[in-house]
């Protein structure tokens, strides 16, 4: 895959932040949770407590990778009958805002949307590159072609369970960051990290130098910390969505959150 | 031919039927259904279940297993009945009925639980975990995990475990720990993904019993060829009781399961018509069906590319039925495929029609079958009346339904339904 080698403006942050020895941190939150307006200022929160780029998660009725806060975030974004327009709307504000805007979305809305007409509008919308959690290789012919096509990145998730051969195919077909799953399991917010994760990545490395990024279970600096040790980038999703969902009014979601990222971004420096 | 029908059996298809169709057995593609849509962390464990069960098809002593299994404890083969005075009601055609019902545990559902359950002990996995609707499949597995002396746990959802209290009290009792599943529609859409979930999370010790011909490959292809049995033994029976193949198949289909087993080993006899039977709920036009094939479009759901009810924004939809088996919102991706490539016809039966069939069968020849079932009787009815309008000598035609399964489960619908106190 010749040209699937384009350049990305999230591969300039990778570079700096190994410059400055440190890792990166990813956040995710669902496109319109819990509204469209808001979550465009929970993002500028995020981005202002150093979240150096958003995953912003497409909601989906079915969305077997999640456990019940991201379940939850969903369910309350559907309710507001959030479709992809909003999810590019949202994107657009992330990079105005100097942030660096991801994409995470089961493959389902992406096919009803149109591959084609997707790529293009998320390429348009600033979005670096996409997360499919469950989309394989083997299905994504389409999808390979098309995002090479319009320079769009395109991140597969592994896992302690991915054997080297599916490691080697997968990071293969990754641009922009490969994601390791930290654990065998949904998204949540665990208190102790798996042994498994550093294995994992050490793993992806033999085989790609794309950038590897760890998530899932991540909810604290200390982890982070640990996880910054060895991998290029961390994300955090649900330790995000459960503050936002325990705040009492808007307020306190955008300071909590503003919080919450300043301190999992102490964790990010390599000492 | 008729307006039913005229879409069936095509002309120019040759005589070898399966060589002009697109299936890959090596990755699970019918046509363009089918294929693996999971998180990578489950391929492994379906690499893993694919091998043991291509190993077990050839495997003479897995064979001997499963077979004295059938023989010894699910009391097969199961037998046919045919049914006169129903057939009445259907154009005066001649009724067949594959009775599925008189398996133990009351469905088809064994069939495949047994054969998995026997994968699941090979491959060293302790603890099954499956999705039920009706609760038939649920009842299935915690039957074999009891035979088996494993751990069982089943996700239904919470509105099924009320519709389907009887079968939730039997699952207790068989050992297994009962979920209900409180997200979404709160229906098998939801247990399937409640189980995904578990999967995901315990697949080193635990197999995942998927109770009908959808998921991700392996799954379609293993669980059909689990329930082919049916297929196989209505065929040899068939022929010897009427010296011919019967004229039309019909199976009700919600995953699909119990119709792939009758189905499959027709689909080279070109002369014999498959009919699988969706559920209309309401009726289609209200959009409170589960009839994905009928009124929905291809998509991805729980790991597969098939027919899905979805709106514009690709969120999978409610599915509505009176019976919590046919209640989901996609459909085994071989159905699609038997559907696009016109082999196989699939009809809407609406909560009505099916219920006045359960009646039916039940007064006219003292059978009580499952609602999931009374679908495909309902269409047997429709599509009975029209051949025989057709033919001068209606007793000609054979029709063969698989009775799936047994109707006491659904006693407490059926009697809230028809106003009967209990």
């Amino acid at each position: 895959m010749l040209n699937s080698k384009f350049q990305l403006p999230l591969d300039k942050l990778f570079e700096k932040a190994k410059s400055e020895n440190r890792a990166l941190l990813l956040a995710y939150i669902p496109a319109g949770f819990p509204t469209v307006e808001q979550c465009k200022k929970i993002i500028s929160a995020m981005i202002e407590g150093g979240v150096d780029a958003v995953e912003i998660g497409f909601p989906y009725s079915d969305p077997v990778m999640d456990g019940p806060i991201i379940q939850a975030a969903a369910v309350q974004a559907l309710a507001n009958k959030v479709n992809m327009e909003d999810l590019f709307d949202i994107a657009k504000h992330t990079s105005e805002i100097g942030g660096t805007a991801l994409a995470m979305t089961y493959w389902n809305p992406i096919e009803k949307y149109g591959v084609d007409k997707f790529v293009t509008n998320a390429k348009s919308s600033g979005i670096n590159a996409v997360i499919t959690p469950d989309l394989t290789v083997e299905e994504s012919n389409s999808w390979i072609e098309m995002s090479n096509q319009n320079q769009l990145g395109r991140v597969y998730v592994v896992a302690p369970s991915s054997s080297d051969k599916r490691l080697e195919l997968v990071s293969a077909n990754c641009r922009g960051f490969v994601y390791a799953a930290s654990l065998m399991g949904v998204t949540g917010v665990r208190s102790e990290l798996s042994q498994a994760a550093e294995k994992l990545v050490g793993g992806i490395k033999k085989y790609s130098t794309e950038p590897v990024c760890v998530g899932l279970g991540v909810s604290n600096a200390q982890q982070v910390a640990q996880i910054a040790k060895y991998a290029d980038g961390v994300i955090v999703g649900s330790a995000f969505i459960k503050v936002i969902q325990e705040s009492k009014d808007e307020a306190e979601q955008i300071s909590k959150v503003r919080e919450l990222a300043l301190e999992l971004s102490s964790g990010l420096k390599r000492s | 031919m008729s307006d039913l029908l005229s879409d069936l059996n095509p002309t120019g298809v040759g005589q070898s039927f399966l060589s002009d169709l697109k299936i890959d057995e090596l990755t699970g593609h019918f046509g363009q259904f089918g294929g693996r849509f999971v998180p990578e962390a489950l391929i492994a464990a379906l690499d893993q279940l694919d091998e043991a069960y291509k190993f077990a098809l050839k495997d003479p002593e897995f064979k001997k297993e499963l077979s004295e299994l059938h023989k010894n404890y699910t009391h097969r083969p199961s037998i046919i009945t045919e049914a006169p005075r129903f057939a009445k009601h259907a154009g005066g055609v001649r009724i067949f009925l594959k009775r599925e019902d008189l398996n133990h545990t009351g469905s088809h559902k064994i069939n495949n639980v047994l054969g998995q359950a026997l994968l699941a002990k090979r491959m060293g996995k302790k603890r099954l975990i499956a999705e039920t609707g009706a609760g038939q499949h649920g009842v299935a597995t915690a039957t074999a995990a009891a035979l088996f002396e494993m751990q069982c746990v089943v996700y239904m959802g919470e509105e099924d475990t009320k519709r389907q209290a009887l079968n939730v009290a039997r699952m207790k009792m068989l050992g297994a720990q009962v979920v209900p599943v409180k997200s979404g529609s709160r229906t098998l859409k939801d247990a399937i993904n409640e189980a995904l979930r578990d999967w995901v999370t315990n697949v080193e010790n635990t197999h995942y019993l998927l109770g009908t011909v959808a998921g991700p490959h392996p799954f379609p292809m293993m669980v059909r060829d689990f329930h082919r049995i049916i297929g196989d033994e209505a065929k040899a029976q068939m022929l010897e009781m009427n010296h011919k193949l019967p004229d039309a198949i019909l199976a009700c289909v919600g995953g699909g399961s119990n119709a792939m087993g009758i189905f499959y080993p027709f689909i080279q006899d070109l002369s014999v018509k498959l009919i699988g039977c969706e559920a209309a709920g309401d009726g289609i036009e209200t959009g409170k069906h589960a009839a994905t094939i009928t009124g929905g479009s291809p998509g991805v759901l729980h790991g597969m590319r098939t027919y899905v009810l979805q709106d514009e924004n690709g969120q999978t939809m409610e599915s509505h039925s009176i019976s919590a088996g046919l209640d989901y919102p996609g459909v085994g991706p071989e159905h699609a495929y038997l559907y696009e490539s016109k082999r196989a016809q699939y009809l809407a039966i609406t909560d009505k029609d099916a219920m006045d069939a359960f009646l039916l069968l039940t007064r006219t020849e003292g059978i009580l079958p499952a609602i999931e079932t009374a679908h495909a009787l309902a269409g047997a009815i429709k599509v009975g009346k029209e051949l025989a309008q057709e033919s001068s000598n209606p007793s000609d035609i054979h029709l063969l339904i698989n009775l799936s399964g047994r109707g006491d489960k659904d006693v407490e619908t059926a009697s809230r339904y028809f106003g009967i106190e209990i």
